[in-house]
């Protein structure tokens, strides 16, 4: 099976489009990143204070709205989360906190404001003497079992509470998603006999919310992981254009880093213009995109390298319209299938990697067009500059090339 | 087969056996799939983001270690001098590393330059500027640095003592960051940190001080106004929780004023236990028992105060003044409303040891075991997903070398989870993005290959030499793409923090195995096919 065969296209001539396509791009994320008064950073960067809950039934957002103002915190914001993945009537929501003052109160100040309000607006049921299932720990639910013995084992008990303690917490987190509304539901996780189901349904309540993560960041912290990302990105791009000036010639180290830029440049746009938040996974995303967008713009030189060895006579740009034509279908195959990859990854991978897998989507498709759209133009201009200037022939011109990349 | 051909296959084998021995693991080769997964769950680690637990960074405040060696040579200095009679107008600190004395008198001020010399080697002197006869003593850095480091691995080794106490599964307490004050703390499975949390920041500094005034103040001013506006020399005042008298209730603070220097120090405990509440029935106690050499000091220093009072003051707060009713020997108890955990706590924290300086946290991260198993879930999910069609589609559209490149595909996951095992990496979310850029390079070398086989054999090769063609013109270009993206992983590795760093382990190590399997093994497949087939034969691909 084959898809593009003896593909002619005249990409660079079509290269002011590219650039102005790009220049609108980049404009629409400037704008929105403009009045959305700069970009959205997540609790990692901003500091702060981030509770994900999840109840058992549809998401009270107006009810936290309400307790959350009640106890004097406007600030805070509320936000559920749709997921596809989410089984049956379950809802998960965030509260966010803005930290406040300069964090020389204690850091968990707001974590547990939040916590305090959930408790009044949705009852505490550790009050009534009866600790909440849904959120205790197998430790302390192997203490209660051995306490009261269920299954009548005495001394002989061992270690077999603990291993029943185990069970359930993982049948209440990894099969009912870390929230039981029913003691029944816990019937079938071996050992746990009708006795034992009596016992924990005399001595638990079932609390209809369940702490899910809990994410605080101190200030001064946030601002360093921050710059410490940005660092660490802009040392990788130094690095990345070094190796590929070494390996080519310095100009196309340049074009492929400003390719690469201009590829997180984007991807930052469309985060917010869709509301999405930055936080240290989607830095991870970015730095799959340059990785990514890197390798497709280093396939591509590397085919103008080599036929450059191939077609001396040629012009210049004729040279890298040919070089992107015969990778073409490469191209496509390999971004098409990871395009693939991270759509998938976009729609079933859950909540904590939509952030990364929406960046990824962008990332994919911006950083295969950038390779021919951005980075090969500024190869060819620089080229038809120098041309110009030293005055050779287009042949001569090329044969220097060569003699450089032999170097 | 030829030798060559042969040797490489060899080698392949080599590779896989030693993999799927880092996975699965003998003597006791796994017979069911269950076993298979068991093996598999202990010998990949999993980030707390993945498995759930709490993620803590603490700062040291190293300063404040510092701060009291100042203070401490501050009083040290001023009662040599007063030891050694030189006179001089005032001595204090000016800041954690800076003393100031001021008009020391001039003929004694050989005598002065002399002690310092001597007596505090730490230490460097020189004329203070814009004083006549003032010096400014100065810590020296290497012994700053010293006490730094110190201070750390004190502050480390305690909070270890602690959290091992407390008896959580697989603690990790470590160094991090870039500045040199902050612990990185990590407890698996716990999915509320508050506990931990308020064991860590225990101070945990126990003294045992004898009260000046057997009255408890209202207030500071009340305390220092019953001496006249001067406290006593020695002397200090202390805040403490008040004891309720007969008919008044207890009022929130009062201060105490006591002897500066302790009679015993946390350091001077040998245990400390929890037991019931003799006097508040309800309440549990922390009962602690002094060393022999305390013991010889406490003793009779108990005798010769009976009637009056003992302050127990831990950092820096009284909990309980009682009157001694007789002489004690090693023991003694602390009281003041604990329940059975707080009070536990606190005996383990007395137990452990003091922290050298304050802590103050800086993050807090805590994943529900739930999240936890949704993100593996989902992850593996949707990785095997996108994997299953990725395969599907290089079958249908490469043929029977699609399935080369399949079988490279899974050969370089099954070597990029081995050596994690191997090396005792840590897999994390952004881990997994880094094996998903991995697999589409992967599939990316592949698609190079042959792309490139198809276009020679289009020119009219013969299948042997357009393979061999293929390979070698696509290598420079695998290798350039592969170095590109290992430089810049290297460069995350080392100036990124925890999750940059994730993704750059896993992409180092899986970009590696891809080298090795899209361009070695894939090659010896080829090879091993051309040389079976019929000279005239067409390639599948």
């Amino acid at each position: 099976m084959e898809l593009f065969r003896n593909v002619n296209v005249d990409w660079m001539g079509k290269a002011k489009y590219f650039v102005g396509l790009s220049l609108i791009l980049l404009a629409l994320g400037g704008i929105s990143i403009f009045r959305n008064g700069g970009l959205r950073y997540g609790i990692d960067f901003r500091g702060g204070t981030l509770v994900y809950v999840r109840f058992s039934g549809p998401p009270p957002i107006d009810k936290i709205r309400d307790g959350l103002k009640a106890a004097g915190l406007p600030n805070s914001t509320i936000q559920g989360i749709s997921d596809i993945s989410n089984r049956g009537p379950q809802s998960d929501v965030v509260i966010g906190l803005e930290q406040q003052g300069q964090g020389d109160e204690s850091l968990d100040a707001g974590k547990q404001a939040i916590l305090d309000v959930l408790h009044k607006t949705f009852g505490t049921p550790d009050a009534a003497g009866k600790p909440d299932f849904n959120s205790i720990t197998p430790s302390a639910l192997a203490a209660l079992l051995t306490q009261k013995d269920p299954l009548n084992l005495g001394a002989a008990a061992g270690d077999r509470y603990n291993q029943l303690a185990i069970k359930l917490a993982a049948a209440r987190d990894a099969d009912h998603g870390g929230i039981v509304t029913s003691f029944d539901q816990l019937k079938n996780v071996e050992g746990a006999t009708p006795a034992a189901i009596t016992t924990l349904a005399n001595n638990f309540s079932l609390g209809n919310f369940t702490i899910r993560n809990v994410e605080v960041v101190g200030p001064k912290v946030g601002a360093q992981l921050r710059r410490q990302a940005i660092l660490a990105t802009l040392y990788a791009l130094a690095g990345m254009l070094v190796y590929i000036a070494f390996r080519f010639e310095w100009v196309y180290g340049a074009a492929a880093v400003i390719a690469v830029f201009h590829d997180v440049l984007i991807t930052l746009g469309f985060f917010s213009l869709f509301h999405y938040e930055i936080s240290l996974t989607v830095i991870a995303a970015l730095l799959t995109l340059v990785g990514y967008s890197m390798n497709d713009t280093i396939v591509i030189f590397d085919r103008v390298r080599e036929n450059l060895r191939l077609m001396r006579r040629e012009p210049f740009p004729e040279i890298v319209n040919r070089s992107i034509n015969q990778t073409l279908s490469r191209t496509i195959l390999t971004s098409g299938l990871t395009f693939l990859t991270v759509l998938v990854l976009f729609l079933m991978g859950g909540e904590v990697l939509r952030a990364f897998s929406f960046a990824m989507v962008v990332g994919v498709v911006v950083g295969t067009y950038s390779s021919f759209g951005i980075a090969a133009p500024i190869v060819v201009v620089w080229h038809k500059y120098r041309g110009q200037g030293a005055a050779i022939s287009a042949g001569s011109a090329a044969e220097k090339r060569v003699a450089a990349v032999r170097r | 087969m030829n030798p060559q051909l042969k040797w490489k296959f060899i080698f392949i084998l080599i590779v896989i056996l030693l993999c799927i021995f880092g996975l699965v693991g003998l003597p006791e080769f796994p017979t069911s799939f269950a076993a298979v997964k068991q093996n598999l769950a202990e010998r990949i680690k999993l980030g707390l983001d993945l498995k759930g637990g709490s993620h803590l960074v603490l700062q040291v405040q190293v300063d404040e270690a510092i701060g009291q060696r100042c203070d401490q040579a501050v009083d040290e200095l001023s009662k040599q001098l007063h030891q050694k009679n030189i006179l001089f107008g005032e001595i204090r600190r000016v800041d954690d590393t800076h003393i100031l004395v001021r008009n020391v008198d001039p003929a004694t001020s050989a005598n002065f330059r002399d002690l310092v010399t001597t007596q505090f080697p730490d230490w460097t002197m020189a004329p203070a500027a814009g004083e006549t006869n003032g010096y400014l003593l100065t810590m020296k850095p290497s012994v700053v640095a010293d006490l730094r480091k110190n201070t750390m691995d004190q502050a480390l080794e305690t909070i270890t003592r602690r959290i091992n106490a407390l008896g959580l599964t697989e603690p990790t307490i470590a160094f991090t960051g870039r500045g040199d004050n902050e612990i990185l703390v990590q407890l698996p499975g716990e999915g509320d940190p508050t506990r931990a949390k308020s064991v860590i920041q225990a101070g945990g500094q126990l003294e045992l001080k004898r009260v000046a005034d057997d009255q408890p103040y209202p207030s500071e001013i009340a305390a220092l106004g019953a001496h006249g506006g001067v406290l006593p020399p020695g002397a200090e005042i202390v805040p403490g929780k008040g004891e309720s008298t007969a008919g008044s209730p207890a009022p929130a603070q009062v201060f105490y004023i006591l002897d500066r220097a302790p009679i015993v120090t946390g350091q001077d405990l040998r245990s400390a236990t929890t037991s019931p509440s003799t006097n508040y029935p309800g309440q549990y106690q922390v009962d602690f028992k002094l060393s022999t050499s305390a013991a010889a000091r406490f003793g009779p220093f108990t005798e010769t105060n009976i009637g009056r009072r003992m302050a127990i003051v831990l950092d820096h707060r009284v909990y309980t003044a009682p009157v001694i009713n007789g002489k004690i020997e090693d023991s003694g108890m602390i009281e003041g409303s604990f329940t059975q955990e707080s009070a536990q706590d606190l005996a383990l924290v007395l137990r452990a040891g003091a922290l050298p300086a304050s802590i103050k946290y800086l993050e807090e991260r805590t994943v529900g075991p739930s999240l936890g198993a949704d993100s593996i879930r989902e992850g593996v999910r949707a990785s095997l997903a996108s994997l299953v069609v990725v395969m599907i589609f290089l079958v249908i559209y490469y043929r029977l070398s699609g399935v080369n490149a399949v079988v490279a595909l899974i050969l370089n996951l099954i070597i990029l989870v081995a050596f994690m095992a191997y090396a005792g990496a840590v897999l994390t979310l952004p881990g997994i993005a880094g094996v998903i850029l991995t697999i589409g390079m992967g599939v990316d070398s592949n698609v190079l290959v042959f792309e490139r086989i198809r276009e020679e054999l289009r020119s009219g090769k013969a299948p042997a030499s357009a393979v061999s063609l293929g390979f070698d013109r696509a290598f420079l270009t695998i290798i350039d793409t592969h170095v590109t993206t290992i430089v810049s992983a290297v460069f995350l590795f080392l100036f990124g923090t925890g999750p940059v760093r994730g993704f750059a382990v896993t992409l180092v190590i899986g970009l590696l195995a891809n080298v090795f399997t899209s361009i070695y093994v894939s090659r010896a497949i080829f090879d091993y096919h051309l040389s079976h087939m019929e000279r005239q034969a067409e390639l599948s691909i």
